[in-house]
C-alpha cells in the first residue's frame, strides 16, 4: 500500500522560459514522478531526459547551469519559489510545490535559467579584490595574521560570488550603478590582510567612486539572503567607517 | 576628491541630520509650546527664533540650501531604486522602501507648509504673530488637519530612519547589535517627535488661538 502511493507521487514545477536573451518570457509546467532525496537540479536533469510538459507536449529541454552541487561554487542560483538561492541545496521535499523557477533577473538572462554574472566579476576586478605580491624578485614571507582575526575573515572568504545578495537587494537595477554587497565585502576581507592591508586605499578609492559603497540603501536585504552566512551589512558598514576615515585624512593631507 | 556619486550621497547623509534633523527637533519642541503654554508661549517660542542674530542666513544655508540639496538629490535616490518587498518581507526592507516614499511626501509636503506659513508672512499677508491663528485656520480644517498629520508623520518617519542608516553610512554603529539597538533608539525619537507635532496640531484647533490672533490683529492695527 505504502509502496503505490509513493510511485504515483508526482513533483509539479512550473518554470519560466526564455529561448534568447531579448525575447519574451513565458512559463512551462512539468510534472515529474517523485523519487525520494530529489532536489531541483535532478528534477531539471528528469525534465532534460524528458523534455515533455505537464500537457504532454514535447518542448526544449530546460537550459539551466550547475557544477559543484554542494553549495560552493555558485553556478546554479537561481529564484525558486520567490527567493534566489542555489539549486543544488533546494530539496523537493522541504518545497512548497509545485515549484516555481526562475532566472535570477537582476542579471542577463542568457536562457531559461542561465544567466551572466560578468558584472560581479567586473565590481572584484573594480575593487581589486586580490593581493598583489608578484614582483620580479622573491618578496619573501609575509607578515603573520592574528588567529582571532583570520577566524572571522575566513567567514568573509566564504563567498562564492552567486550573485543572490544582488538579486536581493533593491539598489541593484538597471537606474543604479551599485556593485552590489560582495564586492563591498571583499574589500574588507582583503583590507583585513596583513599583507592585503598595504594596498588598503586603493580598494577603498574603488569604493569611493560612482556605484561603490554609497549605492547601498540598507534594505539589509542582502544579510537576509546570503547562503554562505556572511555578515555583508557588518561588512558594508565597516567599509563605510573606513572610507569616511579615508575621506577626512585625505582632505586633510595625513 | 572629484566630484563623485560618494561624495554627494555622503553630503545627502549629513545635511539630513546636520542641520534638516536638528531643525525638525527644535520646531517641534517650539511648536509643542503651543501644547504647554498655550498661545502665549507658541508666541515666544516664534519670537526667540525670530530674534536670532543674523537670520536671513540662517535661513538660507541651514534651512533652505540643504533642504533643496536633501530633497532633490533624494529624488534622484528614490528613483535609482527598486522596492522589492513582495518577495522579501523583512522589516528593515519595509523600511527601506517608507524611507523612499516618506521622502517624496515630505517634499511635497515641506513645499506646501513653506508656502502656508514662512512664505505668507514673506509676502506681507500675515504677520508673525498671526502665525497661531494660520495654524488654528489649517488645524481646524479636516482635510487640511488629515494631510498635516500624514505629512508630519511622513516627515518625523524619514527622520528617525534617516538617522538609524546615517549612523551606518559614516560607519558609527558596524555590528548587527549596535544596529538593533540604535533601531529600538531611533523608534523612540519616532514617537517622542512624533507626538510633540501631533499635540501641537491639537493644541491649534483650539479657540484661544483664533482669540489670540485677533487681540494681536488689533494690537497691530492700533500700533
Amino acid at each position: 500500500m505504502a509502496e503505490t502511493t509513493v510511485a504515483s507521487k508526482t513533483v509539479k514545477f512550473i518554470i519560466s522560459r526564455q529561448d534568447t536573451p531579448e525575447s519574451k518570457p513565458y512559463t512551462q509546467e512539468f510534472e515529474l514522478p517523485y523519487r525520494p532525496n530529489m532536489n531541483v537540479i535532478s528534477g531539471l536533469m528528469e525534465i532534460q531526459r524528458n523534455p515533455t510538459t505537464a500537457d504532454g507536449v514535447k518542448t526544449s529541454p530546460v537550459c539551466w547551469e550547475s557544477n559543484c552541487l554542494e553549495e560552493v561554487c555558485g553556478a546554479c542560483s537561481m529564484v525558486i519559489n520567490g527567493k534566489p538561492r542555489q539549486a543544488c541545496s533546494a530539496l523537493i521535499d522541504q518545497l512548497e510545490q509545485p515549484v516555481r523557477l526562475e532566472p535570477m533577473r537582476t542579471f542577463p538572462v542568457v536562457r531559461d535559467l542561465v544567466i551572466n554574472r560578468e558584472r560581479m566579476f567586473n565590481a572584484l576586478k573594480k575593487v581589486k579584490a586580490w593581493i598583489p605580491i608578484d614582483g620580479t624578485y622573491d618578496l619573501g614571507p609575509g607578515p603573520r595574521m592574528a588567529e582571532s582575526k583570520r577566524q572571522w575573515a575566513y567567514e568573509l572568504s566564504k563567498c562564492m560570488t552567486c550573485g543572490v545578495c544582488l538579486e536581493s537587494c533593491p539598489n541593484v537595477n538597471d537606474r543604479n550603478s551599485f556593485i552590489g554587497p560582495a564586492a563591498i565585502s571583499q574589500v574588507r576581507l582583503f583590507n583585513a590582510h596583513p599583507t592585503g592591508e598595504m594596498n588598503k586605499h586603493e580598494r577603498l578609492d574603488a569604493l569611493m567612486t560612482d556605484g561603490g559603497i554609497e549605492g547601498c540603501g540598507n534594505s539589509q536585504n542582502c544579510v537576509r539572503s546570503c547562503p554562505k552566512g556572511i555578515p555583508l551589512t557588518t561588512s558594508i558598514a565597516a567599509m563605510n567607517k573606513d572610507t569616511t576615515t579615508h575621506l577626512f585624512k585625505k582632505w586633510l593631507g595625513m | 576628491m572629484k566630484g563623485n556619486s560618494y561624495f554627494s550621497r555622503k553630503l545627502h547623509s549629513l545635511l539630513g541630520i546636520i542641520p534638516l534633523g536638528g531643525f525638525i527637533v527644535v520646531h517641534g519642541l517650539t511648536n509643542y509650546q503651543a501644547f504647554e503654554r498655550g498661545p502665549e508661549g507658541f508666541d515666544k517660542g516664534v519670537t526667540l527664533i525670530n530674534s536670532l542674530p543674523l537670520l536671513p542666513l540662517l535661513e538660507i544655508f541651514v534651512i533652505y540650501l540643504p533642504l533643496l540639496f536633501h530633497g532633490i538629490y533624494g529624488l534622484y535616490v528614490a528613483y535609482q531604486s527598486n522596492s522589492n518587498t513582495g518577495r522579501f518581507k523583512y522589516g528593515r526592507n519595509w523600511a527601506f522602501t517608507a524611507q523612499r516614499v516618506t521622502g517624496v511626501i515630505t517634499f511635497v509636503f515641506v513645499f506646501w507648509h513653506v508656502y502656508q506659513t514662512r512664505m505668507q508672512v514673506y509676502l506681507g499677508n500675515i504677520t508673525h504673530e498671526e502665525l497661531g491663528s494660520t495654524m488654528n485656520k489649517i488645524a481646524t480644517d479636516p482635510t487640511y488637519f488629515v494631510l498635516y498629520l500624514i505629512g508630519v508623520l511622513a516627515a518625523v518617519f524619514h527622520f528617525s530612519n534617516g538617522l538609524w542608516a546615517f549612523l551606518i553610512s559614516w560607519g558609527i554603529t558596524i555590528g548587527p547589535k549596535a544596529q538593533r539597538i540604535s533601531s529600538y533608539i531611533c523608534m523612540g525619537v519616532f514617537v517622542v517627535v512624533s507626538a510633540l507635532f501631533i499635540l501641537s496640531l491639537v493644541a491649534f484647533m483650539g479657540d484661544e488661538f483664533k482669540e489670540a490672533a485677533n487681540a494681536a490683529l488689533t494690537w497691530t492695527n492700533i500700533g
